[in-house]
């Protein structure tokens, strides 16, 4: 029996056809069910622990047994988690859409200076203003992330835009960033250091509804703008030359790339600090699983980026409980022997 | 995809830009440097808190006078500090170039083995655990951090078929990379004198280095220079992609297991100096290869002078922007080094 190793997705009314790979649809439902019983049991672990059965009831609203579930639940752990998630998914699909654009694996949304630029205005902002609120801190980073962004662009435009430019003048302008950075990290009070440092890791520590809301609009509007995009990713693959002569409109549709990419990895810096590693190994471990077809690796990327961080969060609060670490530390310390074991099984065989 | 994700070598638009230069031409420019690099080293001398005329530096080296403040800061603060800052930078540059060379992207640095993410760990667990408090030490720590992160990353990095691919390096490297990161955050997010003790050691500073602490890197240094230098035609022909190196009857395993100790020679040892000075192996053999060209018998070499020029520019900077104050000269590197490098990609880079 031969089956097409592709599905064709249809719809009558609307000029839409998409066709993704065989194995997206059951890796993407098996994924996105995990990462679910993953965030409920995430929102049940604690101080003041809660049956994952009485989450899923407090968080649907139904009657529970006990009243201040609705208080732990909704109101401290839900919203942190959905932050957690949301952080996640953006940068597993940003991360996915670099890789797509630079044809490098090396290449994760920072390339466009997204966390250095963030990093120096957060740090900024915690050690030489010091009185800022996080909120403030918050919507530095977001400018700083954008306007870091902005300016690579900008700098490595040059009769046309070009993804080897866009990488290298990535490096130089991110690594004065970064040394800025370093420099009021070596020479800042120590208290605000360590606190820089949390956020330099990326934490979603006392995330409440309010960094949500403010997250939110973000991934809902470019997570889709993304995949519309998804088969202008999969021209470029072929290489520059080739994507002008199928006719894709090469520079404007990078243009559209880059700025979904600042959008999504820029709002999520700003609700989680510089979390590592998301936007790098999501989109890998993504094309294990089904293949380069950017309409199956963008969204499978996407869950298996809230997949790392709601884990890495668990585990950040879990592992040396009541201490609590930072998931941005955990992304790393979990996804990292994870990728390395990957590497090895699939190199095995 | 990630199989067609090297297909930008490092040095190709370079290569397009560049038709290469003459012979006599790059030979005459070795001399031309090393006459850019003893004059730098002079300044380098020269300048500081206390500010020494240029021919009270020749009377202190070839006419030392111990009772003179001026010959005695010369001799044990200045000089030392000099020779620190050409071999550490000299080393970096090549390093890095053997890097790029070897994966053929134009991202890697010897930061990729995981040399400066190792070291880094080596000194906070020195400090952590055993509360070391000495440069010597932390060299000793630092060099070894390196050493092991790089072998592991190397023997993850050739598990499977086909060897030590640069595909497979570079992420068994950004993956061990980010744990041991990860590690070190950890340790410094537990214990504020820690952080405090090691926060300027990572920033990178060839401050207050004494020579026996750069004789005892000597021997790793030297060797690796020496590795380097020899191996600069059968990197070039790796850097035209492995198939062509293979059939060129290379013997590839050979030339890429001598580079990667090369790399950690070179890396580690300097590292272990001067703590993470970063920039100086991503972008000086950038810059040398729009100059140069793509051929790294020059590349290696230039690479070397233009490393040990730009780092001590960049210390000499380090004290002076800030006159008392002195700069981390790792972030020196960056500040006066990013902008050129950007400079550089626009001009240079056409594609």
């Amino acid at each position: 029996m031969t089956t097409e190793p592709w599905v064709i997705v249809r719809n009558a009314q609307l000029p839409i056809s998409v066709r993704i790979d065989r194995r997206v649809p059951p890796v993407l439902a098996g994924v996105t069910l995990a990462t679910l019983t993953l965030m409920v049991i995430n929102i049940g672990v604690g101080e003041y622990p809660i049956a994952p059965l009485d989450v899923v009831k407090t968080v649907l609203r139904l009657p529970a047994d006990n009243a201040d579930y609705h208080f732990v639940v909704n109101v401290l752990r839900l919203p942190r988690m959905l932050v957690a998630a949301s952080v996640g998914l953006a940068l597993g699909v940003a991360g996915a859409i670099m890789q797509g654009i630079t044809r490098n694996p090396l290449a994760e949304p920072g390339i466009i200076g997204i966390s250095a630029g963030a990093s120096l205005a957060a740090v900024t902002f915690i050690v030489v203003v010091r009185s800022a609120s996080a909120g403030v801190v918050s919507l530095a980073a977001f400018i700083g992330a954008a306007l870091a962004a902005l300016l690579i662009y900008l700098l490595a435009w040059r009769k046309g835009d070009s993804p080897i430019r866009l990488v290298l003048v990535g490096i130089g302008l991110g690594s004065v960033a970064s040394a800025l950075t370093t420099l009021m990290m070596t020479f800042g009070d120590i208290y605000d250091v360590q606190r820089a440092m949390i956020w330099l890791t990326g934490s979603v520590y006392g995330r409440s509804w309010a960094e949500f809301w403010a997250l939110m609009p973000w991934v809902t509007i470019f997570a889709p703008v993304a995949l519309l995009l998804a088969r202008d990713l999969n021209v470029f693959n072929l290489g520059e030359e080739v994507a002008g002569g199928l006719g894709s409109r090469v520079a404007l549709k990078r243009g559209l790339l880059l700025l979904t990419v600042v959008a999504l990895a820029g709002a999520s810096v700003a609700a989680a600090g510089a979390i590592g590693f998301v936007g790098l190994i999501a989109p890998h471990l993504a094309r294990r699983l089904v293949g380069p077809l950017h309409e199956g690796l963008l969204p499978v990327a996407g869950v298996l980026g809230a997949f790392i961080v709601v884990a890495a969060d668990l585990a950040g609060r879990t592992l040396l409980a009541p201490i609590e670490l930072p998931c941005g530390l955990m992304t790393a310390a979990i996804g990292a022997p994870f990728f390395l074991y990957l590497l090895i099984q699939a190199h095995r065989r | 995809m990630t199989t067609t994700a090297f297909s930008h070598s490092a040095s190709a638009p370079v290569a397009r830009a560049q038709k290469g230069r003459s012979t006599a031409l790059l030979l005459a420019g070795i001399p031309i440097g090393l006459t850019l690099l003893v004059l730098t080293m002079l300044c380098s001398i020269a300048f500081g808190a206390a500010d020494i005329s240029p021919h009270v530096v020749v009377d202190a080296i070839f006419a030392f006078n111990p009772e003179n403040t001026h010959h005695l800061i010369v001799h044990t603060l200045r000089i030392p500090r000099a020779a620190v800052a050409v071999m550490v930078g000299a080393s970096l540059a090549v390093a890095g170039a053997i890097m790029q060379g070897i994966t053929r992207n134009p991202l890697a640095d010897p930061g990729i083995l995981g040399i400066q993410t190792g070291a880094a760990l080596g000194v906070v667990v020195a400090v952590y655990f055993f509360n070391i408090g000495s440069l010597t030490l932390y060299a000793l720590f630092a060099f070894t951090g390196a050493a092991l992160t790089a072998a592991t990353v190397y023997a993850l990095g050739s598990l499977g078929r086909g060897g030590p691919t640069p595909f497979k390096l570079t992420i068994a490297g950004a993956a061990l990379t980010a744990l041991l990161s990860s590690l070190t955050t950890l340790l410094l997010l537990f214990d504020q004198t820690t952080l405090e003790e090691v926060r300027f050691w990572m920033a990178g500073s060839v401050a207050g280095r004494d020579l026996s602490l750069l004789f005892q890197a000597m021997p790793y240094l030297t060797a690796g220079l020496v590795i380097a230098l020899a191996l600069g035609r059968q990197i070039t022909t790796i850097s035209l992609g492995e198939d062509v190196a293979r059939g060129l009857g290379q013997n590839i395993a050979w030339v890429k297991g001598l580079s990667a100790i090369a790399v950690v020679l070179l890396a580690g040892g300097a590292v272990a100096v001067a703590g993470p000075i970063g920039f100086i192996g991503l972008v000086i053999p950038h810059a040398v290869r729009t100059i140069v060209g793509v051929d790294y018998r020059w590349v290696l070499p230039y690479a070397a002078l233009t490393g040990a020029i730009f780092l001590l520019g960049a210390d000499i900077a380090a004290r002076m922007v800030l006159h008392p104050t002195e700069l981390p000269v790792g972030v020196m590197t960056a500040l006066i080094g990013g902008p050129f490098f950007i400079y550089l990609v626009r001009w240079r880079v056409k594609r």
